[in-house]
């Protein structure tokens, strides 16, 4: 079969499930969100932490408790891994002041940069404890927020955005852990492994010596994927037989990755009470997506006309197909797993990953960050169009006034800003030039790649650099926390002037924001900031390797 | 901002208990259903475990059928692939290198060598080879063991993991496996 054929096919297997699964998920998860009651394991919870969950929050509140949960996520990470040594299950594993910091920090921002190797770092404590708990939370903080965003939109003169432990409480115990505990299920049958043993040697066959490793992997890989996390429980990440042992199982992790930000639109359609706003979202995400899984494979398809076949860094189980359909999934959400190395996928192939995540990683984006990321590009749409036609700028009845569209600027602005200061700063510094494995163009997208990973809280590497030193460290979990919480406290704003408005009428000046047209303007307001903001930079990287 | 901080950290302690130890144990309760899944499918023969079907093995001697080449050598207690980009010397010699070895050691086998055995895979633990691979090596392998290539060639192509519906996965080889189905022929 031909590798357009067969990308074709793979595509609309993967569109099938997802699109057979986004209206049950999102009408739940719409359910989930508007539900007047509380479980009655909900209720312990709220009980345990000490919140009223009818008592709902301002914007400024509801604020202060995800950075609240966020600080404590990243200390109580951080001296988790500082202090594994002490625990069972940690098989003698460990890592530097300055990783555990970068780690901490990645796993709670949802972005799951590794500088570190599984099978070195992290002993089995750590990954349940630690790691697998933060995948499940900073998803769960991801869709608390676009919930909110949602309601300031939906919402009339009021002003409260919901209380964010309810929403992080529900979006963890209705949403999150029952799929993850099916698809960990599933993944265990497809072969990932689940025990606690410890690496073992055995004698091959042929006489040789070799490790095999053990560890509760499919609990992890589950909602690894599921949360848009992206952190390898081994070093190989999703390449790793044990994390992704088959052509099903690697279907499955695919769908697991979209299936939450591809059910959000119809969720946010449901919460406005308008079902077309949803599908432009869909549709804006669906076209960004298919783009550039058809240039990453196109890219690929095209180099493996050479003798190498384009398989250097990937496996015989996915091969081009399966590779760039994952690479371009990975990217185009905030997840960052990987099934073949990025850094040896051809300069195009390897540039489409990096522009996925400099749009603003919103095809279609994490849980919960893609849409409200999208969101934010919908204001900036809103407003260019109201500038062009003279009108005054209205969304879903609510006037883009000054406060919304500086919030939605200073969104639009923070990550080019820590991408563009922050490659170019490394690129002065040898500590970090000495970190790139390849040389010339390849070697600047090396180091841009990491910062557009880390900015984005992607995670996804040109694995060649060598990441693990302190001030790659350092910067990069600045790049993350900042890449994450600045836009986080600035969209709460946006959802909180929002609520407060009344709703303008309907007329025949309004312009409609459901119409081909509108989403036609979303995606050129998407690719032009994007283009304006990284061409530049990118024409000495992946552009100027692909002409060289 | 300290009852905020308060909040949050007994938040993230019941969150704890709920994701990162009730959850992990029930999939562990789960696996005990499956053992041999949950463990990563070992290979056992004759009492002795040899490896796990997942995972690709060390190269060895030419009487053996050989997985793809890995940046870490396979050695299992680490993982991933070499990194290098397209445009890397580095890539170009180690290709060469091994273009080189495997012509030597295959005198019989028929250009061009198959991709998938001059390049490394993302895992270094790649447990498949493409079927073109497999074939190429029967010549070698038959040989040494003496064996009749028609038959040797028959138990690769019955070895043959088919991409389903054509379309999910690629088609594959598993190494280990055929490598048991061939220590049996031999003894046969």
């Amino acid at each position: 079969m031909s590798t357009a054929l067969q990308t074709a096919a793979a595509v609309l297997l993967v569109a099938a499930v997802v699109a057979a699964v986004h209206v049950p998920l999102g009408t739940w998860m719409h359910r989930v969100f508007t539900d007047d009651s509380d479980w009655r394991i909900e209720r312990v919870v709220y009980r345990l932490v000490g919140v009223d969950p009818r008592t709902e929050q301002r914007w400024t509140g509801y604020a202060g408790s995800v950075l609240a949960f966020a600080v404590a996520s990243v200390a109580l990470l951080f001296v988790l891994i500082t202090v594994q040594g002490w625990m069972p299950w940690s098989l003698g594993r460990s890592m530097d002041w300055h990783t555990a910091l970068d780690t901490a920090v990645s796993f709670t921002t949802n972005t799951n940069w590794q500088a570190y190797a599984g099978e070195a770092g992290a002993g089995h404590a750590v990954q349940m404890l630690g790691l697998t708990t933060q995948n499940f939370v900073s998803a769960a903080t991801g869709l608390a927020v676009a919930v909110a965003v949602v309601r300031g939109l939906a919402r009339v003169h009021a002003d409260r955005i919901g209380n964010f432990w309810v929403d992080l409480t529900r979006a963890t115990l209705r949403v999150l852990l029952p799929l993850a505990a099916v698809a960990a299920v599933l993944l265990l049958l497809g072969g990932v492994v689940q025990n606690l043993a410890s690496p073992h040697t055995v004698e091959t066959l042929t006489g040789v010596q070799q490790t095999i490793q053990g560890g509760p992997v499919a609990s992890q890989e589950a909602i690894k994927e599921l949360g848009t996390n992206g952190g390898g429980f081994f070093n190989a990440n999703s390449a790793h037989p044990f994390e992704n042992p088959g052509p099903w199982t690697n279907l499955l992790e695919i769908v697991l990755i979209l299936v939450i930000p591809f059910s959000l639109p119809y969720t946010y359609g449901l919460m406005v009470g308008d079902r077309r706003q949803g599908a432009v979202a869909t549709g804006v995400m669906g076209f960004l997506l298919v783009g550039s899984i058809a240039l990453t494979t196109w890219a690929e398809a095209h180099a493996a006309a050479g003798p190498l076949a384009s398989m250097e860094g990937k496996e015989q189980r996915f091969g081009v197909v399966w590779s760039s359909l994952f690479a371009s999934v990975t990217t185009g959400t905030s997840t960052g797993a990987v099934n073949a190395m990025h850094d040896s996928l051809s300069p195009l192939g390897g540039g489409v990953p990096m522009v996925n995540m400099l749009l603003g990683e919103l095809s279609p984006g994490g849980v919960g960050t893609g849409l409200y990321s999208y969101l934010v590009v919908v204001v900036l749409a809103v407003f260019i169009a109201g500038l062009m036609v003279g009108r005054t700028p209205e969304l879903l009845g609510k006037t883009i006034g000054r406060t919304e569209v500086t919030s939605a600027a200073l969104v639009t602005l923070t990550m080019p800003a820590l991408v563009l200061l922050g490659t170019g700063l490394s690129v002065v510094l040898p500590v970090a030039l000495d970190a790139r494995l390849n040389d010339g163009p390849h070697g600047l997208s090396e180091l841009m790649y990491a910062v557009a990973s880390a900015s984005n809280n992607n995670g996804s590497a040109f694995a060649g650099l060598s990441a693990d030193q302190p001030y790659l460290n350092l910067l990069l979990a600045g790049c993350m926390f900042v890449g994450r919480f600045v836009p986080i406290v600035l969209v709460l704003r946006l959802a909180g002037s929002l609520a407060a408005q009344g709703k303008r009428p309907v007329t025949a000046g309004t312009m409609p924001t459901h119409t081909p047209l509108f989403t036609t303007l979303v995606v050129g307001t998407v690719v032009i900031v994007a283009g304006l903001t990284f061409f530049p930079s990118l024409a000495l990287g992946p552009i100027a390797e692909a002409l060289s | 901002m300290t009852r905020q901080l308060s909040a949050a950290l007994k938040a993230l302690l019941v969150l704890t208990v709920l994701c990162g130890v009730l959850y992990p144990a029930a999939v562990l309760a789960v696996g005990l259903l499956v053992p041999d899944r949950a463990a990563g499918q070992p290979v056992v023969v004759g009492g002795r475990e040899v490896g796990s079907a997942l995972i690709g093995q060390p190269p060895s001697g030419p009487e053996w059928f050989q997985g793809r080449p890995s940046a870490s050598d396979a050695a299992g207690d680490t993982s991933g692939g070499s990194n290098y980009g397209p445009s890397n010397p580095d890539l170009a010699t180690d290709v060469a290198a091994r273009r080189k070895a495997l012509l030597a050691a295959n005198p019989d086998a028929p250009q061009p060598v198959p991709a998938d055995a001059l390049t490394t895979s993302a895992s270094g633990l790649d447990p498949d080879v493409s079927p073109a691979y497999a074939r190429w090596q029967v010549a070698r392998v038959a040989d040494a063991r003496g064996l009749d290539r028609a038959r040797v060639l028959r138990l690769v192509d019955e070895h043959v993991q088919h991409a389903a519906l054509g379309v999910v996965g690629q088609d594959r080889v598993n190494v280990l496996r055929l490598n048991v189905a061939l220590a049996e022929l031999g003894r046969g």
